[in-house]
């Protein structure tokens, strides 16, 4: 297995075991992520995906193991953590608009038992703005389209201007333009030094976007830089017996060797 | 007075519901509302058997445990052995209300209490067994309709994050465990407090009914906790009528009016879909 750690890691997972009633989802996780870069996480469905980044967020206990963000256990530094949950994980027809819901990611800014005020109501459009939606900003939820919905829930995590980010899949049902925007915004939160950590399906798209991968399925495949763990090998261990997605995903490899050589 | 006393009550009690009532709907949790109604007999009749008399604070606090261990096994239910929660939901629901059933039929000399009170209540006996001027059961249910209003008040981010997106709530530190007992202890509270007026069965149709009729006419949560409120107080002032009108039980007729309003407000926006619709964008 390649599995390259790295000095001062900003993400430690240390043999990690989760389980769902007795039975483990998730064997002897172990990695370490850098600070400031971009993290694919790969895998089949039902790799526990999800399950990782819940766990690191602490929604589910531990079996065994330990995670440490910025070298502290979660409950620490919550503040300077965000996660987007999956977008189908909520129900869209709650009676709520737009900006009610970024400014759920001012919710420590604004204070216990208080109101929001101008600055957290700017700060809200501010990020609307960034995922182009200022327009939107007072729209019934359930009268947005899959993809502006993905992109109200990225504005909740830019208004919590955390360091690190966990995403689960914030490309799922979304055009390719905004897919574009979205991107672009998580690669200027990179260059600003924050760390962004997102669960990814599309495998044509995993050279471009990442710098870092965890090939995840059940069991940790792989972890390490990008070029160092996209390797067909790892990828066939990875998504392992599914013979026709396997002969795809080598010649997602070749194809994507073109462009290299230039 | 004693019609104005009638209304008021049942105005009262009609907004605590609404206002529960609304996050219930959201949560899903309707019926859980429902087995609470239920399930709060074991404890009315226990504190009842326990402290001798119709002693009010021992009947709150009982029930209102009482409240809770249903929502704790339900949970349990549910989480550990994997039941399915509307399962769940009935099993522990009936389960509850039957052992209150056999513990009135074992106890019916000792106590005055009987199904028929705790299930229909009785809101016309308002203020007949005491001369206060201003009827204890109208103080209690204000009391606990300020608390409620305080609840919401204080804690509506709370409710909000973790009625909408429980996973989010928590990853910012949210307790969403707390949250649910609060609310829940709050239904089992309110039940308790308006079963003898209203009947534990007719307070979830004010738990439901308002709120859903609420939820089809707005977008915005603040917006829909008054409507429900005011759909509930229209309901209550309106039953007392037919009521009087019929000459039926005022109770029941409370919850006719509300389940009559619920019907012509999905007229008015099943007629008026586009105009509402078009309306509510913003
Ligand atoms: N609440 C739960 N209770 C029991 N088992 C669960 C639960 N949630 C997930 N699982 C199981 O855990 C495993 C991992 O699920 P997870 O949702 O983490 O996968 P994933 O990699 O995110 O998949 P996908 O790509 O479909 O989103 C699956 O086998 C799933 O059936
Ligand atoms: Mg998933």
């Amino acid at each position: 297995m390649i599995q390259q750690h790295t000095e001062a890691p900003i993400l430690e997972v240390h043999d990690l075991t989760v389980s769902y009633n007795k039975k483990p989802v998730l064997w002897g996780i172990d990695f370490t992520i850098p600070k400031g870069v971009m993290v694919g996480i790969i895998g089949p469905n039902g790799a526990g995906k999800s399950t990782l980044i819940k766990t690191i967020m602490g929604l589910i206990p531990i079996s065994s193991g330990f995670v440490k963000i910025f070298e502290e256990a979660i409950d620490k530094v919550r503040l300077r953590v965000s996660y987007v949950p999956q977008r189908e994980s909520v129900d869209w027809d709650f009676p709520t608009n737009a900006i009610d819901i970024v400014l759920m990611g001012r919710y420590h800014k604004i204070g216990l038992f208080k109101s929001p005020r101008k600055a957290d109501i700017d700060a809200a459009m501010e990020a609307l703005e960034q995922v182009k939606m200022t327009e939107f900003a007072q729209r019934q939820i359930s009268q947005l389209s899959g993809g502006q919905q993905q992109r109200v829930f990225l504005a909740r995590a830019i208004a919590q201007d955390a360091d690190i980010y966990f995403m689960d899949e914030p490309f799922a049902g979304v055009d390719a333009a905004t897919e574009q925007t979205i991107i672009e915004l998580l690669q200027k939160m990179v260059q600003k030094g924050k760390t962004v950590i997102v669960v990814h399906h599309d495998l044509q798209s995993v050279k471009k976007y990442f710098d870092w991968l965890l090939l995840l399925n059940m069991h940790l495949v792989a972890s390490g830089p990008t070029k160092n763990v996209f390797t067909d090998e790892l990828l066939q261990k990875t998504y392992g017996g599914k013979l026709s997605l396997l002969s795809k995903v080598g010649d997602l490899l070749k194809q994507h060797e073109f462009p290299h050589r230039e | 007075m004693q019609p104005l006393y009638i209304i008021i009550l049942g105005s009262l009690i009609a907004s605590c519901c609404a206002l529960l009532g609304c996050f219930l709907l959201l949560r899903k949790m309707t019926m859980l509302g429902d087995a609470i109604a239920h399930a709060v007999l074991p404890g009315i009749v226990i504190s009842y058997i326990v402290s001798g008399e119709r002693d009010h604070t021992a009947m709150l606090i009982g029930a209102t445990v009482a409240g809770l261990l249903t929502t704790f096994s339900i949970e349990f239910l549910s989480k550990k052995i994997k039941l399915q929660q509307d399962a769940a939901t009935g099993v522990m629901f009936t389960g509850f209300f039957a052992i209150g059933v056999i513990l009135i039929s074992l106890f019916a000399n000792k106590i005055d209490l009987d199904q028929d009170c705790v299930l229909y209540g009785e809101i016309g006996y308002l203020g007949l067994y005491n001369d206060a001027f201003i009827p204890i059961e109208i103080w209690r249910m204000l009391i606990i309709l300020g608390l409620i209003i305080t609840f919401i008040v204080l804690g509506y981010r709370q409710l909000l994050m973790t009625t909408f997106d429980l996973a989010f709530a928590s990853s910012v530190g949210i307790m969403g465990a707390l949250w649910q007992y609060l609310l829940m202890g709050f239904v089992s509270l309110t039940t308790v407090a308006s079963f003898e007026s209203v009947g534990s069965i007719l307070v979830v149709s004010f738990l439901i009914i308002p709120p859903a009729a609420a939820y089809l006419i707005t977008h915005s949560l603040q917006r829909m906790l008054i409507y429900a409120c005011l759909i509930g107080i229209i309901g209550a002032i309106s039953g007392y009528y037919l009521a009087v009108f019929l000459d039926s039980a005022i109770a029941a007729a409370m919850s006719v009016a509300c389940g009559v309003e619920l019907i012509l407000i999905f007229i008015y926006v099943k007629l008026w879909k586009e105009r509402v619709l078009s309306k509510a964008v913003y």
